[in-house]
């Protein structure tokens, strides 16, 4: 223990409780989870996340004091040769801030757990799942905190693949439905492997850091980074793009996007906090907290630029033609990464934390609307009256599919309301949080680069028309099914979350508010002065105009949309095989399977039958067969007759003699 | 304690005394074996513990050395001459631990013929401990032979259908290899007229003529045992055949006795041609990682996936060894143990799955999870400790490898970390899909509708497993004090002496 250092606020000093805290709040579940009530486990878990809350509190508290921060170094890990690291926390301005959204966000999705898995539980008919959702959460904030918390690239990586197995758990919860029983688990291994891959280029990455830097330590790669870059800048090309395909697979960029949207799998608390607010936002994360690196190479940041560009503008596409409600947002989240990557590619740092810092906020809050909405689309009151998991049938309607929705807007007016406020938000419109953040990166985007800019307000645009698109489908217009007509507002425990991230979603956009710019100013303690993205009233104006665009073009298309299931999309209407393009995710998820997924089985197969059993086994074997044909033609030396023995005996030491003279 | 007997020579010939004991007990009296034998094989356990209380850690040479005159061939002698060092201190450790677990996953498993069954099994381990503390080239040489004919009864009398051919292709696999090494032992003492490790380490000079086929004969023996790709075709086979509680000492310490021998024998005694041949090594460990969690991937009898995995784990430790830096081999040396936990914790799993179902078809299981929660959760983290998932012991084992291997002077060039890290995402595929298989989807078949889940008994055999697992992922720093010095000395001698000659 190394605790007995001095830093400059003794309340740096309590880092390590913010993964202390869930980490008892794992061990007291596993331990009294079967003889509690659902209350008290749902307490405890809301209980270690909103205690890792509070340390992260005290710790912005003593940052405001002492900006320059501390490290902790709690214990050591491994230590053989060269390769000393240690577990040690840091504390600064960037991880204290994603501490902050992580447990804050993280508790406030705990409470709304609470309410909504004792229903989740009851309707996928297994109560006895409900503590093990929340061993798995509180696993999640700890695995979080550690990736955020971390002062080594080594740690983080613990949080980074950590917070994938988490991701596993969760999106494989349900592991005995979807699709012919399976599709969930398949859903949960393929996030796994996906992030996997991505997580090999991380590792190659490190390799060649250590190799280069020496360290794995923050602030002593940083140090020497000028020096390397200046020796061999091929080194840190390499270090940095390998570190893409790290941020690719945890944030869901391209190619690695596609587990994302199968991730919607897990529930809907699961959806909002891992696949939404925050693990996928670990890789954003990584490129601002390795800003010196990336700095120092503007290949790897044009490279950073056009990964998230693109990946915005093409998430966006296949977004408009989703039906199901949480698809929907999935694609949306995976286009709102795209935007936070350009930022922090372009040197945008503040500008990309603090839309990820405000992405959290009314992402969180569509997807729990979202649960609600599903909830509602499931009458649980019915459940409640039965109050019985096993005769508790629900319907065979499809509750996330929103062509059997409609009109939602008077049945749960809360849900509708903070609905509008987040998919406002999340269009860009002034004066919500989504505005201004997006605003900053477009800003940014203008001086990067004009083709840059085009790409990022195309995509702008087709998020303002997808939120509208979905609005509509949801909350206006006639039910289209039963199950709309009956729907009914949720209770107290799952609506009042809702109201809270509402508000943060709208005051969001004060934390970096044009003028004050108070998220810049402490953020430039650990990433120094970056491109700012100025508020440009140039470019406000027209994003702004462009998202309502957006709004309105959708508002005219599906108004139309009546309210007969089954009716061709609209958009289909105008766009034929385009929108059945968009609609397949262009087929992307069946490119893969065709390119590697099928020839690594087929090559495994191979391998395993007539390479392995048949050629490789058959040459061993072969070789004894051969000795035991050798063993049999000579047996007729091996004739019982002591005088061939004698001269057999007599031919070895011949040769081993001659062996021995000649040598 | 036992005041007098030398700690090494207690803790080797230890199970013999169980052996002994068990002889007294009618063939009826099950109980009574099995706990006689349990006690032993934990008196052994306690007894290396004593061993490691006495051991310091901080000296990288051998320690605790016993020598015995035993042999003398005109002039030529064969010592009984035995020692440790923090390497072979960690595989009686192992094996120890592993014995007693393997003799508690016993307990309802094996029913026939129990008496001859821990008789033969304890001596198994005395065979085991004596190679791992032999300084005399005979005497490993002798200990090492002798571990196979328990070996092949445990095979051969308690295993599956085939059996017979397993046991037998077992041994005649193992056998080939060690005929020849026995070629080079001779020739050895032949020309230093002596067997002695301690001496020859310092006489590597007067094989240099002959070094090359030196190396080869004795990494022959090793690479079987390994097994390094291609002589691996007897290992699934064995492992399919073999009862839970050989697989588990199979994977567990025998394997091991391989790559230990590379760093007992191969490196020290002909530095040159070890350096010379690594990338060739190097080569063959690779395409041993990728090909055996390939072929892994294809197989539906799980305890065949495990036996393959085995071939794609060790390949990193085989990795590790020929990188030569410090860091790549204490992975090896970490990555050895950890493949004993997490090897050995699969085979206890899948041998809790067969005495269930008696089946190991993967298309028999699914669904578990729902049925078996208790052992779901274990074998998840025994999963995923073997997938090496950061904060397990797999990880810190593999990322030191790839690490040390990705920088290494001696192989020169980073794509063989490179290319075995993609063993790293194989690892993950192959696994992953096997837990899906058994434990996620539905329910398929009725017959796992009624499954008990695990005895406070099977808790306990797979407990110690799991502890280490985490012990060793998050606080590896007790491990790192045994393999460090003796790592850090073997890797400057090898280099030394490597550089001398150039």
């Amino acid at each position: 223990m190394f605790l007995s250092e001095i830093f400059s606020d003794p309340a740096f000093s309590l880092v390590p409780w913010v993964v202390f805290f869930p980490l008892a709040g794992i061990i007291l579940n596993l331990i009294f989870s079967r003889r509690w009530e659902e209350k008290l486990t749902a307490l405890t878990a809301c209980l270690a996340a909103g205690g890792s809350f509070v340390i992260s509190l005290l710790l912005m508290l003593a940052l405001t004091h002492h900006p320059e921060g501390a490290t902790i170094t709690l214990l050591e890990w491994i230590n053989t040769g060269s390769l000393q690291i240690n577990w040690a926390f840091r504390v600064d301005t960037l991880s204290v801030t994603m501490m902050l959204v992580v447990s804050g966000v993280g508790t406030l999705i705990h409470i709304y757990a609470a309410g909504y898995m004792h229903y989740d539980v009851r309707i996928n008919g297994d109560p006895s799942r409900y503590s093990r959702f929340f061993i798995f959460f509180n696993l999640f904030i700890l695995a979080m905190m550690l990736l955020v918390s971390a002062d080594n690239y080594l740690m983080l990586f613990v949080g980074w693949e950590g917070v994938g197995l988490c991701s596993y758990l969760l999106i494989g919860f349900w592991f005995e439905k979807g699709a012919d029983g399976i599709a969930n688990a398949r859903a949960a291994k393929k996030a796994f492997l996906v992030n996997r891959i991505g997580d090999v280029g991380l590792l190659i990455a490190l390799f060649l850091m250590f190799w280069n830097f020496g360290s794995l330590q923050f602030d002593t790669v940083f140090a020497r980074a000028p020096e390397v870059a200046a020796a061999t800048p091929a080194v840190l090309l390499a270090m940095t793009l390998f570190m893409l395909l790290g941020v690719a697979g945890k944030s869901a960029q391209l190619p690695l996007y596609v587990w994302l949207p199968d991730a919607m799998a897990g529930p809907t608390p699961v959806s909002a906090l891992i696949h939404a607010a925050t693990m996928v936002t670990a890789g954003v994360y990584l490129v601002a907290r390795s800003h010196t690196l990336y700095s120092l190479v503007p290949a790897a940041q044009t490279t950073v630029v056009w990964l998230g560009a693109l990946t915005a503008l093409f998430a966006a596409t296949i977004a408009v033609a989703q039906n199901d409600i949480k698809k929907v947002l999935a694609y949306s989240t995976i286009s709102q990464l795209g935007f936070m990557v350009a930022a922090v590619g372009m040197g945008a740092f503040t500008a990309g934390l603090f839309h990820l810092t405000t992405h959290a906020f009314f992402k969180a809050l569509l997807f729990l609307a979202a649960g609600s909405v599903i909830l509602g689309m499931e009458d649980v009151r019915k459940l409640d009256e039965t109050n019985l998991s096993d005769s508790f049938h629900h319907s065979h309607v499809d509750p996330q599919d929103m062509t059997l929705m409609g009109g939602l807007r008077r049945k749960m007016p809360v849900t509708f309301w903070v609905y509008l406020m987040g998919a406002l938000a999340l269009a860009g419109i002034a004066p919500l949080a989504g505005f201004f953040s997006k605003d900053e990166i477009l800003a940014a985007a203008s001086q990067n680069g004009l083709l840059v800019f085009l790409v990022l307000l195309a995509a702008a645009f087709l998020t303002a028309f997808y939120m509208g698109r979905q609005l509509w489908l949801v909350f206006f217009g006639k039910p289209r099914s039963e199950n709309a007509e009956n729907a009914r507002e949720n209770t107290a425990l799952i609506v009042l979350p809702l109201i809270l991230l509402a508000g943060l979603t709208v005051l969001g956009g004060l934390l970096n508010f044009p003028g004050s710019l108070a998220l810049e100013g402490w953020l430039e303690h650990t990433l120094g002065k970056g491109i700012n993205g100025e508020f440009n009233s140039m470019v406000a104006g027209i994003s702004l105009i462009v998202s309502i665009t957006g709004l309105v073009t959708a508002w005219f298309v599906y108004s139309r949309y009546s309210g007969e299931i089954k009716k061709l999309d609209p958009l289909e209407d105008m766009f034929g095989a385009v929108f059945i393009g968009a609609r397949n995710k262009w087929y992307v998820d069946e490119l893969y399977h065709a390119i590697i997924v099928r020839p690594l089985e087929g090559l495994s197969q191979q391998l395993a039958q007539p390479v392995d059993q048949g050629l490789i086994d058959g040459i061993a074997v072969g070789f004894g067969s051969l000795t035991k044909a050798i063993a049999q033609s000579w047996r007729s030396i091996e004739n019982g007759f002591v005088r061939s023995y004698a001269l057999a005996l007599l031919l070895g030491i011949v040769l081993i003699f001659s062996y021995l003279v000649i040598r | 304690m036992i005041s007098g007997i030398h700690p090494l020579l207690l803790v080797t010939f230890f199970p013999l005394a169980g052996v002994l004991f068990i002889t007294f007990f009618r063939e009826e009296q099950k109980g009574a074996i099995r706990w006689t034998a349990l006690i032993t094989s934990l008196i052994t356990f306690g007894l290396s513990l004593m061993v490691l209380a006495g051991f310091k850690t901080a000296n990288p040479d051998i320690q605790m050395e016993l020598r015995i005159p035993w042999v003398n061939i005109s002039g030529l002698p064969i010592d009984f001459h035995a020692g440790i060092d923090g390497i072979s201190l960690l595989m009686v450790l192992l094996t120890t631990l592993l014995s007693s677990v393997a003799i508690l996953s016993t307990w309802t498993a094996v029913q026939d013929r129990v008496k001859s069954f821990m008789q033969v099994f304890l001596l198994l381990e005395t065979g085991m401990l004596g190679v791992f503390i032999s300084l005399d080239l005979v005497l490993f040489y002798i200990f090492w032979e002798f571990t196979l004919i328990p070996m092949y009864f445990l095979i051969g009398i308690w295993g599956g259908e085939r059996r017979l051919y397993a046991s037998f292709k077992f041994f005649l696999f193992t056998m080939a290899g060690s005929l020849i090494m026995l070629l080079a032992i001779l020739y050895i003492g032949l020309t230093a007229h002596t067997f002695d490790w301690t001496e020859l380490s310092q006489l590597w000079a007067l094989f240099i003529p002959a070094q090359t086929w030196l190396f080869l004969a004795f990494a022959l023996a090793f690479a079987i045992k390994v097994p390094m790709f291609p002589l691996h075709t007897w290992l699934p086979d064995a492992h399919v055949e073999a009862p839970t509680a050989g697989s588990v000492i199979l994977a567990g310490v025998m394997l091991k006795m391989g790559a230990y021998g590379f760093l007992r024998f191969n490196l020290p005694l002909f530095p040159q041609a070890a350096v010379q041949l690594a990338p060739w090594m190097a080569v063959l460990a690779v395409i041993g990682i990728i090909y055996g969690a390939l072929v892994a991937f294809a197989q539906k009898d799980v305890k065949k996936l495990v036996a393959y995995s085995s071939v794609s784990h060790m390949g990193f430790v085989m990795l590790g060894i020929f990188a030569f830096t410090p860091q790549a081999l204490s992975g090896s040396v970490l990555q050895m143990v950890n493949h004993g936990i997490s090897t050995g914790g699969l085979f206890l799993i899948v041998g809790m799955l067969y005495e269930r179902r008696h089946t190991r078809l993967l298309a028999d299981f699914g669904g578990l999870w729902k049925v078996v929660p208790i052992l779901s959760a274990l074998t998840l983290i025994v999963v995923l400790s073997s997938a090496g998932l950061p904060g397990t012991n797999g990880f810190i084992g593999e990322f030191t490898i790839l690490l040390g291997s990705f920088g290494s002077s001696v192989l020169k060039s980073p794509w063989f970390g490179g290319l075995a890290a993609l063993g790293v995402i194989l690892a993950a595929v192959y696994l992953l899909t096997m837990f899906e298989k058994v434990f996620l989807g539905p329910i398929s078949a009725e017959e796992n509708l009624n499954l008990k889940d695990m005895s406070i008994r099977e808790v306990f055999t797979l407990l110690p497993l799991i502890i280490l697992i985490f012990w060793i992922g998050l606080y590896p720093a007790f491990f790192y004090s045994l393999i460090n010095p003796t790592v850090e000395k073997l890797a400057s001698t090898v280099l030394t002496a490597a550089q001398a000659v150039h």
